[in-house]
């Protein structure tokens, strides 16, 4: 389920960055490519597991469903802080201008 | 169990690359608008330091989030020896071959699908170019 979840979250995040295209002010790039990664990776893992092991492609349990949300969630995290630290807006700077 | 440490060796040499390509254009594109007093090379593509970023940013991602997971098993503790595999002597033969099979094949899916972007990306730019030029 957390495969499935964090391949939405990819395709989700890249319709985003598509659309806003070719601006791209708040680097839905980063996100899209953080997810697509690890969507990337987990296929491989269900793929070698499931040649090797059998059983069921995706593994639909509760906790699997949770992971997946919290994977989604570290993601955002993860790119919010790329995005506060980067600040491509350059909010911070006119803030603190307006502020003094 | 560990996989993910294959993709992660891998992401700290790109990163490590990338930085090295980044300087390194910079440093011809000073050279360059000084010598013909034109724009960076980049106008005429993607740069390298920018193609080797996708690349960055697919292998970080997936560590980072691979490594959320292995947490959530309990497979990895933030603590010596961080991969709970190694508490078991009988562990680290399994973990070992699953670093190994799984985690290089995780590293080399996701460089070839890295250089099927790069050889779209290079494909279009070569044809938007390619138009611009016969409409001028």
């Amino acid at each position: 389920m957390f495969f499935i979840i964090t391949a939405l979250a990819a395709i989700i995040s890249t319709i985003i960055w598509y659309k806003n295209a070719p601006e791209d002010k708040y680097m839905l790039n980063n996100l899209s490519l953080i997810y697509w990664g690890t969507t990337l990776m987990w296929f491989v893992d269900h793929v070698i597991a499931y040649l090797t092991e059998g059983g069921a492609f995706f593994e639909i349990t509760l906790d699997a469903t949770l992971l997946g949300i919290t994977v989604v969630l570290l993601g955002l995290l993860v790119w919010l802080i790329i995005l506060l630290v980067k600040d491509p807006k350059d909010v911070f700077n006119k803030v603190l201008q307006l502020k003094r | 169990m560990a996989c993910f440490l294959v993709p992660m060796a891998e992401a700290i040499v790109v990163t490590v690359v990338k930085n090295i390509v980044e300087k390194k254009e910079k440093n011809s594109d000073v050279k360059l608008s000084a010598q013909t007093e034109l724009c960076s090379t980049s106008q005429t593509g993607l740069s390298w330091s920018h193609k080797l970023s996708w690349l960055n940013k697919l292998l970080w991602g997936g560590v980072v989030l691979l490594a959320l997971e292995h947490l959530w098993h309990g497979e990895i503790v933030p603590w010596p020896p961080f991969l709970t595999a190694m508490n078991n002597p009988a562990d680290i033969a399994p973990m070992l071959h699953e670093v190994a099979t799984i985690g290089t094949s995780m590293a080399i899916f996701v460089t070839v699908v890295w250089v099927v972007m790069v050889l779209v990306a290079d494909h279009k730019t070569k044809t938007i170019s390619a138009k611009v030029n016969t409409e001028n």
